[in-house]
């Protein structure tokens, strides 16, 4: 069995043990990129040196790092010091950060071995992948399809086992989506419990970086080495770090759970449905209550969300001007015209689009009209759940209303694409966790994800339940079947 | 709500500081007006009592000490400008030719 096979643990004990050393298990990491990436292609760029921090490993006496050994991809819109860091944009092409973003940080310290950078939706916006400028990144299920975005690329390389596990960041969905369309595991902390800093900002108030996985074990382990305050955040949280691998108990006796009307309701792939009621039944099996409930601002949650994240996205987007990093425009007569040109040579069309949105609801006389009464929209989100988390522990739906996606489905239609969000986009309003787990297939042979919703600052009960169905379900032990390159 | 015209579209690019082709233009009206008509959603829903929610954490502002810390390397934080003089950014005259 490929050693990438095993669950973060268990490679842990090998490597204790000397069953193999770090730079084996990278090299088995590089050999898999190099024999499958080119049908996938989840990675825009691999880390040159991976090799050479594995055999610095493979010295140290005591392996005491959480992630020791570990190889892992980095979504792109995450800083890396000195490897290039582009979002998937001509904008930062020929971008060398020169600071790694706290999480790269974290999971150095825990002795992972970054093995590049994953391929997504320029600057994070979009639900396929296809608005990467360099690359689409196909699902390894089946590579007509699209892999999900804005995490496509993490989320594919995670299925396709290049890597261990992978970084993403979900503002809209952009973890669990691509975690679903996948049939991986994806985590989308409460908002502040993991450090923004050096994640190249979309939408601020949104934004939050989580780990993609091939088992939720591993989600606990990752999630681990990476939450917690970083004075560098200002929005993130002074709160306790539980130890998460406590809650892989298997136990969900007398656990509460919602199941939303709404999210199991008119648009709704029939077959979709089919899985999640068979979960439920799991849940039920293993002494959980179940009982529906409604979350009656459901409809509303992709409108606010596209006001206020395309809102946020046309200030933050605001720095990307030619003139600190980046592209710069050639041969503009003034300043007004670099920008210009910089940035409508620099842009790709789905970000302009976010851009021109967000700034026309930001304009002189549409402000009442559009932000601030999608504010208050979103207040009306967050107390839906907060209602519901008042009587129940736990809140479970699907993650996304259908499987994936053919590429060129809905590229030409933004709104419809935009849709396709509906049931991640409120979590990320109300700023709570959720996780995607693997919960079957479709006829179509694409994956079905199973989604849990938990109370801020509750990845224990999420992973909790999350484990206990993976360890009464065989659905996260399939694996796609990939031809390796000639030569392999 | 009313249909954004071309007018507006040209406004709102040049405060977004994009330059917009006449087909960029065409594409961006009909996205905008269908993205809109499809946001003027949230009116079915009276507000008018309830608060907005800028940000989910409550936290207001967040300070530190004001202690004399290392900062960046001049030559680190030029390392990725397009173009930099004597330790400084450079950029076109403001005022053109």
């Amino acid at each position: 069995m490929s050693l990438l096979e095993r669950n973060i643990r268990e490679i842990h004990q090998g490597l204790c043990k000397r069953e193999y050393s770090v730079s084996e298990l990278v090299e088995e990491s590089m050999r898999r990129i190099d024999s499958v990436d080119h049908q996938v292609k989840a990675f825009l760029f691999r880390n040159p040196f991976a090799l050479e921090e594995a055999k610095k490993l493979d010295e140290l006496t005591t392996p005491d790092g959480p992630l020791f050994g570990i190889p892992a991809g980095i979504k792109d819109n995450i800083v890396t010091k000195g490897m290039r860091t582009t979002c998937a944009s001509r904008m930062l092409e020929n971008y060398e950060p020169i600071y790694d973003a706290a999480v790269v940080k974290r999971l150095q310290a825990g002795q992972a071995v970054i093995m590049g950078k994953c391929n997504m939706d320029e600057f994070a916006m979009g639900s396929s992948n296809e608005n990467s400028a360099f690359q689409i990144t196909r699902n390894p299920w089946n590579p007509d399809y699209v892999p999900g975005g804005s995490s496509g690329g993490s989320a594919a390389a995670v299925a396709a086992r290049e890597v261990q596990f992978a970084l993403g960041s979900d503002t809209g969905g952009s973890i669990r989506q691509p975690a679903a369309y996948c049939g991986v595991v994806g985590l989308k902390p409460t908002y502040g419990l993991v450090s923004r800093y050096g994640l190249v900002a979309f939408a601020s108030s949104l934004d939050q970086i989580g780990p993609i996985t091939q088992n939720v074990e591993d989600a606990a382990y990752v999630l681990q080495t990476i939450a917690g305050h970083d004075p560098l955040d200002s929005t993130s949280a002074r709160v306790e770090i539980p130890d998460y691998t406590q809650a892989l108990t298997g136990e969900i006796k007398g656990l509460k759970i919602a199941v939303p009307k709404e999210y199991l309701g008119e648009g709704i792939d029939g077959e979709v449905r089919e899985k999640i009621h068979a979960a439920l039944h799991v849940f039920e099996s293993l002494g959980a209550r179940i009982e529906e409930v409604t979350l009656p601002h459901t409809e509303y949650a992709v409108a606010a969300y596209y006001i206020l994240s395309s809102s946020e996205a046309s200030s933050n987007l605001a720095r990307f001007d030619g003139v600190r990093y980046g592209v710069r425009a050639e041969k503009s007569s003034n300043l007004i015209d670099m920008y210009k040109e910089t940035r409508s040579q620099g842009f790709g069309q789905e970000v302009k689009r976010r851009i021109m949105i967000g700034t026309y609801a930001l304009s002189s006389g549409y402000y009442d009209a559009y932000y601030l009464k999608a504010q208050k929209v979103r207040t009306l989100i967050k107390e839906d759940f907060e209602k519901v988390f008042a009587e129940f522990d736990l809140i479970v739906g699907p993650t996304a209303p259908t499987t994936a996606f053919k590429i060129g489905e809905k590229i030409d239609h933004p709104l419809t694409m935009y849709l396709n969000d509906i049931l991640t986009i409120p979590v990320n309003l109300a700023g709570i966790p959720a996780i995607s787990v693997p919960a079957g297939f479709a006829s179509n042979g694409l994956p079905v994800g199973l989604q849990l919703i938990g109370k801020a600052f509750d990845e224990t009960i999420l992973l909790r339940a999350a484990y206990a169905y993976e360890k009464h379900t065989e659905h996260h032990k399939a694996r796609p079947v990939l031809h390796s390159s000639p030569g392999e | 709500m009313s249909q954004i015209t071309r007018e507006q579209i040209q406004h709102v690019a040049n405060l977004a500081r994009l330059n917009l082709s006449p087909e960029e233009e065409q594409l961006f009206i009909e996205n905008l007006n269908e993205v809109f008509a499809f946001m003027d959603k949230l009116n079915e829903l009276d507000t008018a009592h309830v608060p907005p929610t800028s940000h989910v954490l409550g936290i207001t502002n967040v300070m530190r000490a004001d202690e004399r810390r290392e900062s960046l390397p001049r030559e680190e934080a030029l390392k990725n400008a397009p173009e930099h003089e004597d330790g400084q950014f450079k950029v076109p005259a403001v005022m053109g030719e």
